[in-house]
């Protein structure tokens, strides 16, 4: 006999189990088909592992630094495994947490890999499972150029084999400066790796505003990077000893390489195709409730493109789950479709990057009259009591609206500040709100109103 | 010191009068007490006194201007007194909704200036008329979203600011955010945007004089819906006899281009049925009732603008060809604008037929001084219960509005029941 759902939740990464919990509350029957771990890309193999592994090359920075606070204290080095091993700790307790979030909601956990046999059926793994709504939520894996940038996951790594290697490497080659290789190329420089990134285009973090990426880079390189921009690489083979690659025309060698240039949706093997779902560059498509172009089969997070974010595989499962609630009669009103222009991005490099809205070269070619505050993390009380001058917090406004058009954070805490933003951005706060609201002290968050202020031209304390 | 003549207040609910015309001219000796001119109220025409003597110095209200109770509409100045050449008379005109409840004595007519100005009674009736509609489009429209509650309208910062630039009064926007907040996007739009950022146009509304023939329609039948006591009577109709007689007769009837229509077959049926109830083909006459001594039947023709009865005399004792024919030439004649008063005067009993707008059943509106009306629907074709049996049938319903002054319930009954005997009779219809 097969089994029966109102919803099944195809993938357990951050979108997926979100959906699943929020379809269960809402009182839909759901089930959850996982191949693998619990909590996918995100929780296991992305955000919350590299963010373990960044913690240590903090606390090793941390050391190095100590005789500027007045503490004798040195590093004798680390023990390699366990910074790896505490990194998988992290992981697998957080795993564990949503087998419980899945147990608490009634959610039946079904193990193996699915494929649709009909728009009411899946396979999984030889098992047949029913369902009145599908959500596809695969996710996606790093991206390879067949034949030009492939991972053999020993000399040439993608994010997966980099968060746990045997062996801390001497030299290490990232290719890609955006987050995924912005983050190891932190985090593996801070451990003593000698690391070299190369990007195509002209600037680190490609994707952040254009000021905040040249400080990026200034930093970075303060602290030993290797940068090298608009830079391509040509060949990428496994060695004897190593990884060897062609950069502009460059024969070079190092003893790993990390492919950070991207993701691509997990859309093979589902039997999409059958369904007439044609995923297009790795993607399926869909509309602003995630319906796929089969009225009960939906999708949501990576498997669905840009922007690759946990944060926004959890909002759109929920605004799906929802929408299928609202259709079976169990949710009044219609969820509010997401709006992708307040979507916060955070790089966990040192120091920090977050930031939302529109950048500053975005804004004028928007043609947007803009209002620009910044302040310095030197100007900051708290920052400097932190012993963390370096940084920014830049806001931009439209002159004549007062709309908060963007917002971008360098410096330390950078990824905690912004949500102040994003929610003033959701709420479209106008400057004076942000003047309004008494801000604590001493903090770093008093940067946020001092910014703010200055693109009034009013900055009190800067 | 001259005199301002005021309009005077008439009547209790009187709020302004209209000059109806001048029985003193500019320069004529008046007497306190005197008629100086007539004006009408809402209830009828009444005679103005003079209450003081004089000259009849100025006359202001034009004939046919209808001014409020207090404003001035002449000036009396003693026998040798001159009067400034500049000399404009004070106005105690209040709006109607301005002023105190009190009923001021109607007997305050002409109004001397020295006497306290007497509160105007604001008519009791002004509270029950319906406000006029807001036709600025925008400031009419309804809040749609829940976001105005108790006069707080749920808006982000930034949809107030924009909104305050853009000179769009917050509140009349629909909010399409959370809980239907006025979110930047709505004002940005127009402010009426739906579902997922789907533009709606709204646009202002227009006001249409109304034509002489709108006035009419308004005032007669608001007059027949307010005064006359309706009841309806419905009946189903078989039409099947009368349809195979109009598809025969038509068909002889085809070389000389005469095609009669169901609606000439009712209104012979109706004719016969009044005749044969003459206590029904009447009207209601104040303190009479008077019973026609002619079968004449209006007959309702849609026209640009409004609508038209235009009469079928003695319709009782023409043939159904020929009524066919008159109706036609009067519903072109109708249209044309070439009627008669003669054409569309009158008449004894009406008929309104909206079946080839495809409605099935509908009340009509009595056409007062008559007694009744006929409505009637489309014929389709349904089933009917016959002999036990269910049978295809072509049914129309129809529907007599009567005035119960004039007709009681069995009369009417009766009256319908022979406009459906005839109907499904159809060969008299024809002899």
């Amino acid at each position: 006999m097969s089994k029966s759902f109102d919803v099944v939740v195809i993938g357990a990464g951050p979108g997926g189990y979100v959906a699943a919990i929020r379809a269960a509350q809402l009182g839909l029957k759901t089930a959850v088909i996982e191949r693998d771990a619990l909590g996918g890309v995100c929780l296991n193999w992305g955000c919350i592992p590299t963010k373990a592994l960044l913690k240590a090359a903090e606390v090793q920075r941390t050391i190095k630094h100590a005789a500027e606070f007045g503490i004798l204290a040195e590093s004798k080095g680390f023990d390699f495994s366990k910074v790896i091993a505490r990194s998988r700790d992290v992981s697998a307790k957080l795993s564990k947490g949503v087998e419980f979030l899945m147990k608490k909601n009634k959610i039946e956990v079904i193990k193996g890999t699915a494929k649709f046999t009909s728009d009411k059926t899946l396979d999984v793994s030889g098992e047949t499972v029913t369902f009145g709504s599908a959500i596809v939520a695969t996710g996606a894996r790093a991206k390879q150029i067949k034949g030009v940038l492939e991972a053999d996951g020993k000399f040439i790594w993608t994010a997966k084999e980099a968060m746990v290697p045997a062996e801390l490497p001497k030299t290490l080659l990232v290719i890609g400066a955006g987050a995924i290789g912005v983050e190891f190329a932190s985090f593996y420089n801070a451990l003593g790796t000698q690391v070299t990134i190369v990007e195509a285009q002209d600037r680190v973090c490609p994707a952040e505003d254009e000021e905040i990426s040249g400080m990026l880079k200034k930093e970075l390189e303060k602290d030993g990077i290797t940068i090298e921009l608009k830079a391509k690489v040509e060949g990428l083979k496994a060695g004897k000893n190593g990884a060897e690659a062609t950069i502009n025309g460059q024969a070079r060698s190092f003893d790993r390489a990390i492919l950070a240039i991207g993701v691509t949706g997990n859309v093979e093997n589902l039997g999409l195709e059958e369904l007439k779902i044609f995923p297009e560059k790795g993607a399926i498509k869909v509309d602003n409730m995630y319906r796929t172009s089969v009225p009960n089969i939906y999708a949501i997070g990576d498997v669905i493109g840009a922007p690759w974010l946990a944060h926004v595989a959890s909002h759109e499962g929920v605004i799906c789950a929802e929408s299928i609630a609202h259709k079976a009669g169990k949710l009044a009103h219609a969820p509010h479709p997401m709006r992708y222009d307040n979507i916060p991005g955070c790089t966990y490099c040192t120091p920090q990057v977050g930031s939302t809205g529109l950048t500053e070269r975005a804004c004028k070619a928007a043609g947007r009259e803009v209002k620009i505050g910044r302040y310095p993390y030197t100007a900051n009380g708290k920052a400097l009591a932190l012993g963390e001058p370096n940084g920014m917090v830049k806001t931009i406004f439209d002159a004549k609206t007062g709309e908060l058009l963007g917002a971008h954070i360098i410096g330390t805490e950078a990824t905690e500040m912004i949500s102040t933003f994003v929610l003033g951005r959701s709420m479209e706060a106008v400057e004076a709100d942000f003047i309004h609201a008494c801000l604590p002290h001493p903090t770093l968050s008093e940067m946020i109103a001092e910014s703010v202020l200055a693109s009034e031209g009013r900055a009190l304390n800067g | 010191m001259p005199i301002d003549i005021l309009m005077p207040q008439l009547s209790p609910t009187m709020t302004e009068g209209r000059l109806a015309r001048w029985t003193k001219a500019e320069g004529d000796k008046i007497s306190a007490g005197d008629v100086i001119a007539e004006v009408e109220t809402d209830k009828a025409t009444m005679e103005v006194e003079a209450s003081d003597d004089g000259i009849l110095h100025k006359i202001i209200g034009e004939i046919g201007a209808d001014l409020l109770v207090g404003s001035p509409i002449a000036v009396l100045r003693g026998k040798d007194e001159s009067v400034a050449a500049d000399y404009t008379p004070t106005s105690k005109a209040k709006k109607a909704e301005a002023a105190p409840a009190a009923a001021a004595p109607a007997a305050e007519s002409v109004a001397p200036v020295a006497a306290p100005p007497a509160p105007v009674a604001a008519a009791p009736m002004a509270a029950a008329v319906l406000p006029k509609i807001n036709t600025t489009g925008a400031t009419a429209a309804p809040a749609a979203a829940s976001h105005s509650t108790g006069g707080r309208t749920k808006a982000s910062p930034l949809a107030r600011r924009l909104a305050e630039q853009q000179n769009v009064d917050i509140s009349t926007v629909i909010g399409t955010g959370p809980n239907g907040r006025v979110v930047a996007q709505d004002v940005l739009t127009g402010g009426r945007t739906a579902g997922a950022g789907r533009p709606i146009t709204r646009m202002a509304d227009s006001v249409i004089k109304l034509t002489p023939m709108r006035k009419t329609i308004a005032s007669r039948l608001t007059a027949s819906k307010q005064t006359v006591p309706h009841f309806y009577l419905s009946a189903e109709v078989n039409m099947n006899a009368l349809m195979s007689v109009r598809t025969q007769l038509n068909a002889h009837l085809e070389s000389q281009k005469i095609k009669v229509s169901v609606n000439d077959f009712i209104l012979k049926a109706s004719a016969l049925a009044l005749k044969d109830f003459p206590a029904a083909n009447a009207a209601w006459n104040v303190d009479s009732v008077v019973q026609f001594g002619n079968v004449d039947i209006s007959v309702a023709v849609s026209i640009d603008g409004g609508l038209i009865t235009p009469v079928v005399a003695n319709a009782d004792q023409k043939s159904l060809v020929s009524i066919s024919a008159e109706v036609k030439q009067l519903a072109s004649d109708a249209r044309a604008g070439k009627l008669k008063p003669e054409q569309y005067e009158g008449g004894s009993f009406s008929l309104s037929n909206l079946g080839m707008y495809g409605v099935d059943d509908f009340s009509a509106i009595i056409n007062p001084p008559q007694a009744a009306i006929l409505a009637c629907g489309a014929a389709t074709e349904r089933a009917v219960v016959t002999d036990g049996g269910i049978d295809v049938a072509s049914v129309m319903k129809m529907t007599l509005s009567v005035d119960h002054r004039v007709i009681d319930g069995a009369l009417g009954a009766e009256l319908l029941g022979r406009i459906k005997h005839y109907l499904e009779t159809p060969v008299v219809l024809v002899m």
